[in-house]
């Protein structure tokens, strides 16, 4: 079993999306011992003593939204929101290794999710205005 | 007074659970006793079919049940015709429409053949290479203009050449026209359009309870009312048996409203057969064939000119897709016909087409719905003019422009809607100046372009004009309701796929009713929840199911204060509403709260005068007369690497007039969107099929969607003309970005590369670096 | 588009992956990154019997031992970790240069270089940078511990030279020298994709900065990676000029047999390896001048 069908329907953590089943979409990127990876390309078993997170994970409590959820939000980065998840876990990552990031850096840490509603430019809005957030 | 929540940039209330995974998509429904299903599809292109044995599918372990057509008995049947043709003299119509699984003859590869019902996805597609199928291939029939020749093969056995259509439309008289004309230019176009690839594919899950006698069905469908009155009819249940839910949807642009799939009709039957829930997930694979997308037109056009490149009228004639099955109707080329006439005055036009049958998946509307083609035909051709009339680009379009004070404007000819299209308000030239001053373009020209050649590289501009009718009938309703607990609830037929609604209908709302936009939950894609409603397309979600939702509101605001003035005992004048709070002007304290009128409203004893309505809600519909013209004009510099063909958009603009403007963050949202489509449809996204009618590239590794690297950062301006066909003043906006995108990279490729000087012009979409490569080279 | 059914084995040591190898010969597959490995099985393209996941192998990752001109990396060794070895780029430039244009971020951080290169994708960059290298890998089984050169391993599209019951442990790559310069280009349609067509090539120069030696490797521009052998000898001996820079371009567009595909025709790859052939040449030749 696909570790994307594991988390989704065995954990029910359906936030993590299912959009191509080849590697290519991104939307069903997790963190993975610290790394954003496609969990449509690996099984379920591969998991084991392994650590995820996902998009469930990733705002501190239920009353409040990790900055760049919040970023996004206000900057209308997200429109249908299926793309969404993987692209907050793939930019968590990226600003925790990427503080201060320059737009270019911030689409090439893009180009591995792809959105087909956005366009992108509120993507990128979002997260370096999360950058500059969390910077402080 | 409050600011007004019409207008402004306010964030959006569905987004948080969208942000947090706990939004419901269609895959995300987990129902006791589950069945998944897989369908075998068919992998080739045209074949008469002998045989189908499911004997050894059946006995696998985990398999619950196999279907063919036969097993469907007397509810196998074509679907219905979703869109008559318009009402144009001269129409030839043959009404083909896909079946519920493929009985006798497969048409198209991809076409449903068989389905597996199993304990899970994974054991239902080890059935699939279970099922043995005997098919006698037949010839496929993929190239348009072979498709029409008599001895062809034939799609549909009784169907002529392969003619799914015929239509003619005309203004004036060309033939006049073109005889008194200075300068005429023909050329021949080709355009295709390409899939809509959401992120999230199409997808069902069916409940029969057969003790409630309800059917309930989640589906990402742009149409979940009119989903919910077929299932209906086919079923043979009544249309109160039947809850259709359009959940969160990850993106539709289009083909998710196309309505019957296959998979729509044959699961619901399978449901109630089996008495156990189904869930079918569409894969990316199966969502090449199995999900509609819009192909390609080819387009014999000739414009006639007089000599300071005023347009004396256009011709053109056209061979339009359809793919194996015409259930869309003629939507798409029609909306080719009359896009093509642009915000140009043509007064004499003639335009035919000819729809043809092929073994490809069907065609039906994908953002821009055929728009693009003809926006493409007559954008390229002003060009050509320019070129050979030594006129600017920018400057022969405003030469043609229909004059702002020539509204409403007639061009007589018929529209998707069935009424002559009719543009309601605009004014062209301002949005053209807006562009060229924001593109640059005469710097450009004169000073930036020249400088950059002679270091060497390879820069181009390109300027692109259209008018987009959206807004059209029939019809959307809206129920706007204040709860008891002073929240504002607004229900409406249409489902959302990403556009916000759930924010720009209570924006709307806010103002009338005068609650804050956080405070008011809207409601759509559930037939429950309201019951009638045509759907999300053609741009027109905020301007019809918005004036519903403002309809609405406004009669619940005169409930509110009419029982305000009757609880104060005070004159209805001296209220305001703000805040959630209903109060007497200039008496501060004097106040009580929605909720608690809402309750007021709805008291459980006592009488009441005859003719009154509990609670403070109301239901109106909104049907306009005909559709709301937006128009926009798009800019673009581009550089081209004049060696590997690769290319750079260093800048784009984007001006548009959608009318009145009910959230700018989330328009310009709809509007990047849109150009990120048209780019991927310029220059990335084809669909390849070959002479046997198979997809080449079938897997989004081959089918290029842009990425974040691919789309630039865009610049966008907003001019207004109100529209005058609804209280708001809006138009739509949905699909106004994908709509010019091909001959703006056409346009500006061409002026990169410098290819009027080898007489090279490019004279179709897709482009791409191997076809400059063919095209600069001659090698065809 | 899920898997069909197999038998999934945790290899825990090298030896009990190297055993299961030999009991199930093709029939078993490793699963290292499976960023190319899960795509073919979620299509149905390959249904293998077995998955040996050699993921929880310890030791067969990262650099192992050290020399001055070679590096030997294990093969389980993931590009992210590459990424992330300020080593690797000083020595390894040219890898350091094409790792933006391996898939994207997330791929990287999962697959591995022994993976990629057992996958033996023609349109795959590294294995074209590991024969403009002229890296070898070790192929381990039960019976056999042996080295294959890179110009050998690659066999054919998805096929090397590696034996049923073998496994690729270990990738060394010879070390950049002091007075070379590399380049590598490519041309895809989107950043990450498969190349239209892509150059690796070495210059070396002498204390006069005349070529002393040239090594040019092209991805995407047949069954395997091309080494353009007469190409690069042909550059031998003078400074770098235009006129020789072209006539090896030229060289290279023989040299090669692209297949065509959906996205570029034989003709528009093989004009691209001769643009791409002379920027990359020209590139490599003024970073080695550079650098004296």
């Amino acid at each position: 079993m696909l570790l994307s069908d594991f988390l989704r329907h065995d954990l029910l953590l359906a936030g993590t999306h299912v959009g191509c089943e080849h590697g290519v979409c991104g939307a069903c990127t997790v963190i993975f011992d610290g790394a954003a990876v496609r969990s449509c390309l690996m099984f379920a078993a591969q998991a084991d003593g392994h650590n995820i997170t996902t998009v469930e994970g990733l705002a501190p409590d239920r009353e409040h939204l990790h900055p760049l959820q919040e970023s996004m939000r206000d900057c209308h980065g997200l429109q249908c929101g299926y793309c969404t998840p993987g692209i907050l876990m793939t930019m968590k990552v990226f600003l925790d290794e990427n503080p201060s990031p320059d737009e270019a850096k911030v689409r090439e840490a893009l180009s591995g999710n792809l959105c087909r509603c956005t366009g992108y430019q509120h993507i990128v809005d979002a997260v370096l205005l999360a950058a500059r957030r969390l910077r402080g | 007074m409050t600011t007004r929540s019409f207008g402004a940039p306010i964030k959006r209330n569905e987004d948080s659970r969208l942000l947090s995974g706990q939004a419901l998509f269609v895959d995300d429904v987990e129902l006791p006793g589950m069945l998944y299903a897989a369908f075998l599809r068919s992998n080739v292109a045209h074949a008469r079919i002998r045989s189908i044995d499911t004997a050894t599918a059946r006995a696998r372990e985990g398999v619950v049940a196999v279907y063919t057509a036969a097993d469907l008995g007397n509810y196998w049947a074509p679907g219905p015709l979703l869109v008559p043709p318009p009402p144009i003299s001269g129409t030839v119509f043959n009404q083909r429409t896909q079946v519920p699984l493929a009985r006798d003859k497969v048409r198209h590869v991809g076409e449903p053949l068989a389905v597996v019902l199993a304990q899970s996805r994974y054991v239902a597609e080890d059935a699939l290479a279970d099922i043995v199928v005997d098919l006698d291939a037949l010839p496929a029939v993929v190239d348009l203009e072979r498709a029409i020749t008599p001895d062809t093969a034939r799609v549909h056995e009784d169907v002529h050449s392969n003619v799914a259509a015929h239509v003619r439309q005309s203004r004036g008289n060309y033939a006049a026209a073109r005889a008194r004309a200075d300068r005429v230019i023909a050329r021949r176009f080709h355009y295709d359009h390409g899939a809509s690839s959401p992120i999230e594919t199409r997808g069902i899950v069916c409940q029969w309870d057969a003790r409630a006698g309800q059917l309930t069905v989640w589906d990402t469908t742009q149409a979940p009312v009119f989903l919910r009155n077929g299932l209906a009819g086919m079923l043979g249940l009544s249309e109160r048996q039947v809850r259709v839910i359009a959940p969160f949807v990850g993106g539709g642009f289009g083909p998710k409203i196309m309505l019957f799939y296959p998979e729509e009709v044959v699961l619901p039957w399978a449901a109630m057969k089996l008495n156990r829930p189904i869930k079918w997930i569409e894969d990316r694979l199966e969502h090449f064939f199995a999900t509609t997308h819009e192909r390609g037109q080819i387009h014999d056009a000739e414009i006639a000119l007089s000599p300071d490149g005023k347009i004396l009228g256009i011709k053109d004639v056209f061979l339009h897709d359809t793919g194996a099955y015409n259930p869309y109707g003629l939507t798409v080329p029609i909306n080719s016909q009359c896009t093509l006439l642009g915000p140009y005055v043509v007064p004499n036009y003639n335009s035919t087409f000819t729809a043809v049958f092929t073994n490809k998946p069907i065609v039906t509307p994908y953002r821009g719905a055929g728009r693009q083609h003809g926006v493409f035909v007559i954008e390229r051709l002003l060009d050509i003019a320019a070129r050979e009339l030594g006129i600017d680009r920018a400057e022969i379009r405003r030469r043609n422009f229909i004059p702002p004070d020539a509204f409403p404007y007639n061009n007589e000819i018929i529209y998707q809607d069935f009424t002559p299209l009719e543009y309601d308000s605009g004014d062209y030239e301002p949005i053209l100046d807006r562009a060229i001053e924001l593109i640059g373009y005469r710097e450009f020209l004169d000073k930036e372009q020249p400088r950059l050649r002679a270091a060497g590289r390879h820069v181009g501009i390109g300027i692109a004009c259209y008018v987009e009718g959206t807004g059209i009938g029939p019809y959307e309703g809206a129920k706007v309701q204040v709860q008891a607990n002073g929240r504002v609830s607004v229900a409406t037929g249409i489902g959302t796929q990403g556009q916000g609604h759930f924010t720009s209908f209570a924006q709307i709302a806010a103002d009338q009713v005068g609650v804050d936009v956080g405070n008011i939950d809207v409601v759509t894609g559930d037939t429950d929840q309201f019951y009638w409603g045509a759907g999300t397309f053609a741009s027109r979600g905020a301007v019809v199911a918005g004036n519903a939702v403002n309809e609405a509101a406004k009669v619940v605001r005169q409930k509110i204060i009419k029982l305000a003035a009757e609880h104060f005992e005070c004159a209805e004048e001296d209220l305001e509403i703000r805040n959630g709070e209903v109060s007497v002007v200039g008496i501060p304290g004097k106040a009580v709260k929605l909720g608690e009128l809402a309750l007021k409203a709805n008291p459980m004893r006592g009488a009441v005068r005859p003719g009154t309505e509990p609670g403070l809600e109301s239901t109106q519909y909104f049907g306009p007369p005909r559709g709301a013209t937006a128009s926009g004009v798009h800019a673009m510099i581009v550089e081209v690497d004049p060696q590997t063909f690769t290319l750079e958009v260093l800048k784009y603009v984007v001006v548009h007039d959608c009318g009145a403007i009910i959230n700018p963050l989330i328009l310009a949202g709809q509007i990047h969107g849109g150009v990120a489509q048209g780019i991927g449809n310029a220059f990335y996204e084809q669909l390849h099929f070959d002479a046997e009618g198979q997809l080449l590239n079938a897997s989004l590794a081959d089918y290029l969607l842009p990425s974040a690297l691919e789309v630039p950062r865009m610049e966008i301006a907003h001019t207004v003309t109100p529209s005058p066909l609804n209280p708001l003043g809006i138009k739509g906006a949905g699909e106004a970005g994908a709509i010019p995108v091909g001959p703006l990279f056409a346009q500006a490729i061409e002026d990169a590369l410098e290819l009027a000087a080898s007489k090279t012009e490019l004279l179709e979409i897709p482009l791409s670096p191997n076809r400059l490569f063919e095209l600069t080279t001659k090698r065809r | 588009m899920k898997p069909p059914p197999f038998r999934y084995i945790a290899a825990r040591t090298l030896e009990q992956a190297l055993a299961l190898k030999a009991e199930y010969g093709d029939d078993g597959r490793f699963l290292a990154g499976g960023q190319s490995l899960v795509p073919t099985l979620n299509f149905r393209l390959t249904q293998p019997a077995v998955l040996i996941d050699i993921n929880p192998l310890d030791g067969c990752g990262g650099r192992l031992g050290a020399e001055p001109d070679k590096v030997r990396l294990g093969a389980l060794t993931r590009y992210r970790s590459i990424e992330r070895d300020a080593a690797m780029a000083r020595d390894f430039p040219l890898i350091e240069e094409a790792l933006p244009h391996i898939a994207h971020p997330q791929i990287r951080n999962r697959g591995t270089i022994g993976g990629n290169l057992a996958h033996a994708d023609p349109a795959s960059e590294m294995p074209a940078i590991v024969v403009a290298l002229g890296g070898r890998v070790r192929a381990q089984s039960r019976r056999a511990d042996r080295w294959i050169d890179a110009a050998e391993f690659f066999v054919g599209a998805l096929t090397t030279a590696l034996e049923p019951d073998e496994m690729l442990t270990e990738v060394e790559l010879p070390v950049a020298t002091p007075n070379s310069g590399s380049c590598f280009m490519e041309v895809a349609r989107r950043r990450g994709d498969f190349a239209l067509i892509g150059v690796a090539c070495i210059v070396q120069i002498d204390e006069r900065g005349r070529c002393a030696g040239a090594r040019i490797a092209l991805c995407s521009a047949g069954d395997t990676p091309i080494h353009a052998d007469d190409a690069a000898t042909s550059l031998i001996g003078e400074a770098l000029s235009v006129a020789q820079i072209d006539q090896a371009a030229d060289l290279v567009q023989r040299a090669i047999d692209p297949g065509g595909n959906v996205h570029a025709s034989k003709e528009f790859q093989r004009h691209l390896a001769g643009v791409l052939t002379k920027r990359a040449l020209a590139t490599a030749n003024e970073r080695a001048q550079r650098v004296q």
